[in-house]
């Protein structure tokens, strides 16, 4: 790795044109930072989970070779030996033009931890393509990568561009048919820009927000929520320092993208390209391994396609879909349905019917076994009489005579199910025990920590197998072996969501009673049930949370500044300081100056009323002491006459509400003000200007100043007079 | 031969990714590559062929399983190992003729005399005679009398090699090696020209006013038309748009800009217009050996159609194209399923693709089939880079070329039996 590193340096210091010239770089990350394929994943890293009998990794490498990729980086942090043993072993690492390096780590937790290491490696030098080892793809990057760097040259901010595919969510679930959550995209139709990316749309609330100057900005923007996410990317280099100089950053799309859509700061854009007749789609879920499976078996992959990668292993596609490996057994009253994937060396016995399935290599299916839309991994033995419907069995599983799957169950390495034992719906059976600590940072997608160490856990495991073994002999019937992971709370519902079962018809038609009382109840509301647009009424972006009210904002903006001031007060705090305080709290809050201007006015007026006080004359002198005090501070926000109004009108209020014994002073308050600079004529002149139209229950502060101010007047006549 | 190694994987890879189209750009790029395989071979000083052999056989086998249905690669291989038997028999026959009697009692010796009074003059005159010509299929093809002499000389062909023993002269090993390449080099030059040679009986076909009808894309099938038309031949051609490649389209346009007056018609439309045609004129993937024809998805019903009008159904393709093969063997079976997204967009379709729900399987099915097989019967004619021959006649070729090979040592015989089984896949078991 070292001599690696060096090299890179070298070539970094070359001319510009030669970096130019740089060959295609792209960086596989083969480790997801999910837990959605566990418990399969505690044993096994997903890359080389086989779909339709071919490790998912090599599909992608497949790929980025046609796309005219030279050199990869695959990353590795889970099961990182498996990772490059299967890699060095692999055809890939004796290819010509083509090269494959690893970066191991152990203790990156999550994309962005992936990207701050290669960044800190040096070895990418130009346009890279961004993808994980679990994607799918058939596309030609030529135009992708083309319009990519045309849109860099023309501006430099465009640093990053994403894959999309139409494809269209269920109306009823809300989700694609990859089982991910249904994505709202706002796309810029002229210049492909992505304006807004919503995977975490509020069905309940029923909309989603758009930042108002989006609509300013661009003429026209369509919303989409009919394309799906390929998670291919072209980023440019400066996506891994983009990387490096915000830490926080952990995902992808969560934190990365979404922070690059709000940060106006920096300006950075991400733009998109879509494909139509190409195909590209990423295994995230259950789900998705069982769609895209499918769409691999009806060969929309093409030529990524079993019978044309296996090559050697010839395997034949007969009618209705069925491949074959050439050397199967296979009984005369065995059934071979369509769309099936038989592996090498598999016996299938009598009057067994398989159909919509993947039967990997050297597999004994015994007689009368059904199996439908199941996932067999390699070296399972079903005996007699077993059926299994939609269910993932991993490599090395025993199914005794009898047993059943029902939809959903996920069989990890080497489990034997006992025989008639029934095995319910949607359970995930392991020969390692659930991880009992619950993952908190689940919902972060990180890796947990005990993924880089389940090998070693297997292996102990397996040591001490034997004591194991009668404990938990009942749980999976008599003879079997394994453990039987509990679901937890609250996900148990969502469970059918990703699971490679199809959805029960009885789900989808509560699911549609729902939506309908949903209607009904919200009858006459028409828009926001299919989802309403809502323009935010505040600049502050689309994404805080707390976008509902502005006005709410403002109230928790007056508190803070009020209990810096106290601070202030209190602890003798130097009026600088006080200053960079507030404005720190503008900043936070995205308040004007005015508003802060306001808000410390509030703040010492309120103090001058709390402090200790006997007459209306004390307290004058109170608020006095008060604003000589702190005048420098109440200035320092005052920068013209319209935020000085504003004082004027925060006082009045004031009067007429929380310090009502300001009331009778308000003149004398005025005069002060005007006194200490604070407040100039003009001001107090455009005050009364705008009070004279208003009500008359307005004008009594106006009346009771009504002196001073044609003082004010007759003062100002006299230095026009000289 | 570590550069060698690296071409063979190079080539493999394309062949794999589906990266080469067409089977004349195929048949080119295998028979270059073989013959560097040879080039890079080292010979030992006894028993060149069979090393050559050796080779080209293990390098052949990987190409052939890299894309089975490609069956233009395998037609090179077997072509190439062909022409190392005889260069390697004609080699003999002259250095024997040469070496007089005192070489023959040497024989004697070596071999059991069974063979020996077959070594007639007549099998040295034969031997000579395909020296001077490329001795190859096209040989037979172009005369077939002469194919009656081959077994006869292939008769001594069983102790070439142990001939080669007595026969062992350095000049002679090289001169083997260099003769081989030679002769693959016309091979390849065969390749280049076939469209030419095949254009220039186009005149001969295509006459005043009539009206062709094609489907999809062929360059063999341009080049024709293009040569009638050089040739100041006036007519029509409907061109069938190819659906879903619709590579018809390109053919209408390269059609157009060369001045030929074009029709593009769908797919749909070729059996109502074919009563006004006068001849379809089609490309091909592969001719099988009973004159079936490999051909692009549709043709089978184009056929059909000219049948039901008679309408003279004529197929161009070059020799590389003529495949020792039947149809019902199990390769040839194979058919190539493309993606169907060729078909429909998927984006429009994926609510169709949903496996979510209901069954779980999907009850949209696209099958997108890239060849069809026409049956000899519905041929009229065959236009080959040798002449125009109608299919009974092709498979007789066939029949004459494949006793030739069993007339010869058994061998060859299983060789060609071998290379079969190996676009069959079984080959890696045995």
């Amino acid at each position: 790795m070292g001599a690696q590193k060096k090299g890179a340096t070298a070539r970094v210091s070359e001319d510009p044109e030669e970096l130019a010239r740089n060959p295609l770089q792209a960086i596989l990350l083969a480790d997801s930072f999910a837990t959605t394929f566990r418990p399969i994943t505690l044993e096994r890293p997903k890359v080389l989970l086989p779909l339709v009998n071919i490790p998912m990794i090599d599909y992608t490498l497949a790929w980025l070779e046609s796309a005219g990729v030279e050199e990869v980086f695959v990353f590795c942090c889970a099961h990182s030996k498996q990772v490059i043993d299967y890699l060095e072993s692999s055809q890939w690492s004796s290819q010509p033009n083509f090269s494959v390096a690893t970066i191991e780590s152990h203790n990156s937790i999550s994309a962005g931890d992936a990207l701050r290491l290669i960044y800190e490696r040096n070895v990418i030098h130009g346009d890279f393509v961004l993808i994980s080892g679990d994607t799918v793809s058939n596309m030609l990057l030529t135009q992708a990568l083309q319009e990519h760097k045309e849109r860099k040259k023309k501006d430099a901010n465009a640093i990053m561009t994403m894959v999309v595919k139409q494809s269209k969510p269920s109306p009823i679930t809300q989700q694609s048919r990859l089982g991910t959550d249904e994505l709202f995209m706002a796309i810029n139709p002229v210049t492909k820009q992505l304006l807004c990316y919503e995977d975490k749309a509020e069905y309940s609330k029923g909309f989603i927000s758009l930042d108002k100057t989006l609509i300013a900005d661009n003429p026209s923007i369509i919303l989409h929520n009919d394309k799906q996410d390929c998670y291919i990317d072209i980023c440019s280099q400066e996506v891994l320092s983009l990387f490096t100089d915000n830490f926080d950053y952990q995902h992808l799309r969560r934190h990365f993208v979404k922070g690059l859509l709000v940060d106006d700061i920096m300006g950075y854009k991400i733009f998109t390209h879509e494909i139509h007749s190409s195909y590209a789609a990423r295994i995230d879920n259950f789900r998705s391994y069982d769609t895209i499976s499918k769409d691999i078996i009806q060969r929309w992959t093409y030529p990524f396609v079993p019978d044309v990668l296996c090559g050697s292993t010839a395997i034949k596609v007969e009618r209705q879909g069925t491949y074959r490996a050439s050397d199967v057994t296979l009984s005369r009253s065995a059934h071979v349905g369509s769309f099936t994937f038989i592996g090498q060396g598999t016996k299938i016995g009598n009057d067994t019917k398989i159909s919509h399935s993947v039967v990997g290599k050297g597999c004994t299916i015994g007689s009368n076994v059904t199996i439908e839309g199941s996932y067999i991994w390699n070296n399972v033995t079903i005996e007699d009489g077993c059926q299994l419907r939609n269910a993932i069995v991993c490599d090395g599983v025993i199914m005794k005579s009898g047993a059943v799957l029902q939809p959903g169950v996920i069989l990890s390495f080497k489990v034997v199910v006992g025989h008639q034992f029934v095995v319910p719906a949607y359970s995930k059976v392991s020969l390692l025990q659930q991880p009992t600590q619950q993952d908190s940072d689940e919902e972060l997608e990180y890796a947990d920590s005990t993924s880089g160490t389940g090998e070693l856990q297997s292996e102990k495991l397996n040591g001490d197998i034997a004591p194991d073994l009668s404990e938990t002999a009942s749980e999976l019937g008599t003879g079997g072996v394994g453990y039987i992971w509990s679901v937890f709370e609250g996900v148990q519902d969502e469970e059918w969501r990703h699971s490679v079962a199809p959805i029960p018809t009885d789900k989808l038609v509560k699911l549609m009673l729902d939506e309908d009382e949903e209607q009904l109840t919200q009858d006459g509301n028409v828009l926001s049930a299919s989802g309403e647009l809502k323009a935010d009424s505040d600049d502050n972006g689309s994404e805080d949370e707390n976008n509902e009210d502005s006005r709410d904002d403002y109230v928790f903006f007056e508190k803070e500044v009020e209990a810096t001031f106290l601070r202030a007060v209190h602890e003798n705090v130097k009026v600088d300081h006080a200053v960079l305080e507030v404005n720190a709290l503008r900043l936070s809050y995205n308040m004007a100056s005015v508003d802060c201007a306001g808000a410390i006015f509030y703040s010492m007026m309120k103090l001058a009323v709390e402090s200790p006080h006997s007459s209306a004359s004390e307290l004058l002198k109170n608020a006095a002491e008060m604003i000589t005090k702190w005048q420098k501070l109440l200035k320092s926000f005052l920068h013209d006459i319209d935020e000085e109004i504003e004082v004027i009108l925060k006082f009045e209020e004031m009067c007429l509400e929380s310090a009502k014994e300001f009331a009778a002073l308000f003149p004398q308050v005025l005069h002060l003000l005007y006194d200490k600079e604070i407040l100039q004529e003009d001001a107090i002149l455009r005050w009364a200007d705008e009070k004279e139209g208003a009500d008359e229950s307005d004008k009594v502060f106006l009346k009771r100043s009504e002196k001073f101010i044609q003082w004010l007047k007759e003062a100002e006549e006299e230095e026009d007079d000289d | 031969m570590p550069d060698t190694q690296a071409l063979v994987n190079d080539f493999l890879n394309k062949l794999k990714k589906r990266k080469i189209e067409g089977s004349q750009a195929t048949a080119k790029q295998t028979a270059e590559l073989l013959r560097s395989v040879i080039s890079q071979t080292r010979v030992p000083y006894t028993n060149q062929a069979a090393a050559l052999i050796q080779s080209v056989k293990a390098v052949g086998e990987g190409l052939i399983a890299a894309n089975p249905v490609e069956l233009a690669v395998g037609n090179v291989v077997r072509r190439v190992l062909h022409i190392i038997r005889e260069e390697d028999l004609s080699l003999t026959t002259a250095a024997m003729a040469g070496l007089n009697l005192s070489a023959v009692s040497d024989d004697e010796d070596d071999v059991g005399g069974d063979n020996q009074p077959v070594l007639s003059a007549a099998a040295i005159a034969a031997a000579s005679r395909s020296t001077l010509r490329p001795p190859s299929l096209q040989t037979l093809l172009e005369d077939v009398p002469d194919s009656a002499a081959v077994p006869h000389t292939s008769s001594s062909g069983g102790d070439s090699e142990g001939k080669s023993k007595s026969a062992d002269k350095s000049s002679r090993s090289r001169k083997l090696k260099h003769d081989v390449i030679e002769a693959v080099n016309e091979l390849i030059q065969d390749i280049n020209t076939c469209h030419e040679q095949i254009a220039e009986q186009a005149v001969e076909n295509i006459h005043q006013n009539e009206v062709i009808l094609t489907l999809g894309s062929s360059r063999t099938v341009l080049e024709f038309l293009c040569a009638a038309k050089e040739k100041k031949r006036s007519f029509r051609v409907f061109v069938a748009e190819g659906a879903p490649r619709y590579q018809g389209h390109l053919l209408a346009k390269e059609l157009v800009t060369r001045g030929l007056q074009t029709t593009l018609i769908t797919d749909s439309a070729v059996f109502a217009m074919i009563s006004r045609v006068n001849m379809v004129i089609v490309g091909a993937h592969a001719v099988m050996a009973n004159g079936g024809v490999i051909a692009p998805v549709g043709l089978n019903m184009v056929a059909l159609a000219a049948q039901k009008h008679a309408v003279p159904f004529v197929v161009l393709a070059g020799s590389h194209k003529l495949c020792p093969l039947y149809p019902h063997h199990p390769e040839v079976l194979l058919n190539e399923l493309r993606s169907p997204s060729e078909l429909l967009d998927f984006g429009e379709f994926s609510d169709c693709l949903d496996f979510g729900s209901g069954i779980g399987a999907p009850l949209l099915h696209v099958v997108n089939p890239t060849f069809d097989y026409v049956p000899p019967k519905l041929v009229s004619l065959f236009i080959t880079d040798t002449g125009g021959h109608n299919p009974s006649y092709i498979a007789e070729i066939y029949q004459l070329f494949v006793t030739s090979l069993r007339g010869e040592d058994m061998k060859f015989k299983s060789e060609i039996m071998k290379t079969n089984c190996v676009a069959g896949g079984n080959l890696v078991k045995s």
